[in-house]
């Protein structure tokens, strides 16, 4: 990484935000065992407070923010943070499409707390989980439920540079036959999103002979309904794990709602 | 719901006789959590650890999922320690269903998890709690000074997060683990490749204990009622007893009848404890105070020869603990791999759906963590209950405060509170594993 990156004076600072997440994303940073003291050359860790008891008020040239937006304090919170960054950028399903804490979004958030706590008027929470970009502006989004850490790498680098991130907007289905895998749709009927889901983990499970199940969300343009009616039609796909597929970590995104609104009327 | 904004400030009001010490945003713990500690005439009246991490509704959504759903979904619940949720969710679904898994897939097992408790001891130790012994914000700082000291560090973490990537996929939300077993087996030449940087990473644990053994610190000292699980083939990780000092020895199934989570007043998250007993304690303290005869021989002769407790007592040590068991993961991973044999045998045994609940516990790195789960004849989950190491030891943390600002009434401020704040980090809060964290209105005196 330090080769490739120009070291600016002063650096430019980077803070990390926490909504409502499971802290796997802003950790994806922390895993870069090789590479993490020399980002911490290319930039200031001014506010990381998983990390550090370092605050520095801001502004701030780069935020990363994780998380989804589930409380008031936190659609103020978002506020803040846009006006002390320069750059915004999401990390995660959670903050790019309000995560598995979207399903809310599709039940009665009454009945959830109902069921998980036994005094739900302590608990004040919105009726929905949302991603940052309904809030505020956002400047990139980098999907992924968890983000590629290198991904992470290639965006802060190059935004410390001023470039365009360079990460690929094509499928899993196209990383997988990259890979040369024997596809487990076509080879054993699994239902599998890699056509429709946003390339980046590398075609995990389909190299693990299982299904992608879509946790870095879908790809651009995508349109899973012609797939699953395949599936559906080829290897008798039951509603429960098509239901499953396009309800999880991407649930609230527009084009696994619409597909899965649509399959089920 | 409180009105103040978790905005990291510190505020410290002094009286002439009445004092506050507030923590608005925890740093260095994996969530959203906050501290308030309230004193009066010299005496502490109040601590509360408060946790605003917004609540994510697990239990809630996971009904009406398919059960082969749990792994993935409950890894969700924490980033950090993922591989605790998908283990206690595959042995709490195999023992609704009454799979038998074999002893290989077991190991296999075992070995993802010493991944896991070596990359998040790993980052607990060097990345959120040294600093605090040797006075830094964090690591990054901290390397400036120790930079030998934070690359090893660095070095120890890899090691565990690569046996996570072999087994698992990847370090965060791995993919392979399935209920009955895994997707794929990996080959013996996959784990092969571990064995070095595994054998330098047992060399550096070593030096690690070490390291922090030579650390100062602050008295405190508790008779622990400890809990984990104990077994008597192994240091407990995935399967045994739950057990504890005062003579618990129960099954999973009877976890409900034994634990109870109440509302405490002025508090701000629900508290796990034993019925009739109290609070207690979970996570490595507890699982070396009641399993430490069976550590392997190197971790046997490590402690004798710093010298360290039979039973530990106090919580600021728990950094030697968890460094032990970081050697003690690596040295378990390497006995797995070196006997490992089955790349050709099943990923997975069959299971059969059926109406039925499910127990299970499992050693997630900060302690015991439970699932509970109700299936019907579908496969499809009709309940679920998940109780979180955070929320069995939030009341410890309470009393631990407590007794340390009691006794250290008349330090300063700024020093109180950091030291405060390290009293917390011992027990590698995980606040983000919010199936259970309650936000309260705050009482102020």
């Amino acid at each position: 990484m330090n080769k490739l990156a120009i070291v600016q004076e002063p650096r430019p600072k980077l803070a990390v935000w926490k909504f409502a997440s499971c802290d796997g994303c802003q950790l994806s940073l922390l895993d870069c065992e090789d590479e993490l003291l020399s980002v911490a050359e290319i930039v200031q860790i001014a506010n990381f407070p998983e990390a550090s008891k370092m605050d520095d008020p801001g502004p701030y040239d780069i935020s990363l923010v994780e998380g989804s937006i589930t409380t008031e304090h936190d659609q103020e919170r978002i506020q803040e943070v846009r006006e002390k960054s320069k750059v915004l950028i999401t990390i995660g399903a959670c903050a790019t499409a309000g995560g598995i804490q979207a399903l809310r979004n599709f039940a009665n958030v009454e009945e959830f707390k109902q069921i998980v706590y036994a005094k739900p008027e302590y608990i004040s929470t919105l009726a929905t989980s949302t991603p940052i970009s309904k809030h505020v502006k956002v400047d990139f989004e980098l999907q992924g439920c968890p983000i590629n850490k290198y991904q992470l790498l290639e965006v802060i680098k190059s935004f410390t540079m001023g470039k365009k991130p360079a990460i690929s907007s094509g499928s899993v289905c196209t990383e997988c036959k990259r890979k040369g895998n024997i596809c487990v749709t076509v080879a054993h009927g699994v239902p599998c999103l890699g056509p429709v889901t946003h390339a980046g983990c590398g075609a995990l499970c389909p190299s693990y002979q299982r299904g992608c199940y879509g946790c870095y969300g879908p790809k651009e343009t995508a349109n899973p309904l012609p797939l699953i009616r395949w599936w559906e039609k080829e290897f008798k796909t039951e509603a429960i794990s098509i239901k499953g597929l396009l309800q999880n970590f991407n649930c609230a995104t527009p084009a696994f709602k619409e597909a899965s609104k649509n399959y089920e009327q | 719901m409180s009105n103040e904004k978790p905005d990291k400030k510190i505020k410290v009001k002094v009286g002439t006789k009445s004092r506050t010490i507030k923590a608005d945003y925890l740093a260095r713990v994996e969530g959203e959590g906050a501290m308030l500690i309230k004193t009066k005439d010299g005496k502490v009246e109040d601590v509360t650890l408060k946790i605003f991490e917004p609540p994510r509704f697990f239990e809630a959504f996971l009904r009406g999922r398919e059960l082969f759903e749990a792994p993935d979904i409950t890894a969700r619940i924490c980033g950090i320690c993922p591989i605790a949720y998908q283990m206690s969710a595959v042995h709490a679904m195999e023992n609704a269903l009454g799979t038998e898994v074999p002893e290989y897939l077991h190991q296999l097992r075992r070995l993802l998890y010493c991944g896991e408790w070596i990359e998040s001891h790993t980052l607990h130790v060097y990345m959120l709690h040294a600093p605090d012994f040797l006075g830094y914000p964090d690591a990054i700082q901290m390397s400036k000074d120790y930079e030998e000291a934070v690359k090893r560090g660095l070095r120890i973490k890899k090691a565990g997060n690569a046996i996570v990537r072999s087994i698992g996929g990847r370090e965060v939300h791995p993919i392979n683990v399935k209920v009955g077993g895994f997707y794929q087996m990996p080959s013996k030449e996959e784990l092969l490749k571990l064995v070095e940087p595994l054998q330098r990473a047992r060399d550096d644990a070593q030096e690690t204990v070490r390291w922090v053994n030579q650390f100062q610190f602050p008295d405190l000292q508790k008779e622990y009622d400890c809990v984990s699980l104990s077994s008597d083939h192994e240091y407990p990780m995935a399967r045994g007893w739950i057990t504890s000092t005062s003579g618990l020895k129960i099954k999973a199934e009877e976890y409900d009848n034994y634990f109870e989570e109440i509302q405490v007043p002025h508090s701000t998250a629900l508290h796990s404890k034993l019925k009739d007993k109290g609070s207690y304690l979970a996570g490595p303290i507890a699982r070396y105070n009641l399993n430490r005869d069976k550590l392997s021989k190197i971790v046997q002769e490590t402690i004798q020869s710093i010298g360290f407790e039979q039973t530990c007592t106090n919580p600021f040590r728990s950094i030697i603990v968890r460094s032990l068991e970081i050697l003690y993961a690596c040295d378990e991973a390497l006995r797995i791999i070196g006997e490992y044999d089955a790349e050709k045998k099943p990923a997975s045994v069959p299971i059969e759906k059926r109406p039925s609940t499910g127990f299970a516990a499992t050693e997630a790195p900060r302690g015991i963590l439970y699932h509970r789960y109700r299936l019907n004849d579908k496969g499809i989950i009709e309940d679920a209950k998940i109780t979180p190491p955070t929320s069995q030891n939030q009341k410890m943390i309470e009393e631990d405060l407590f007794q340390f600002v009691s006794k250290n009434i008349s330090m300063p401020d700024e020093e109180l509170k950091w030291k405060c704040e390290q009293a917390i980090r011992n027990y590698d809060p995980c606040i983000s594993c919010s199936t259970h964290f309650l936000k309260l209105t705050r009482q102020d005196g």
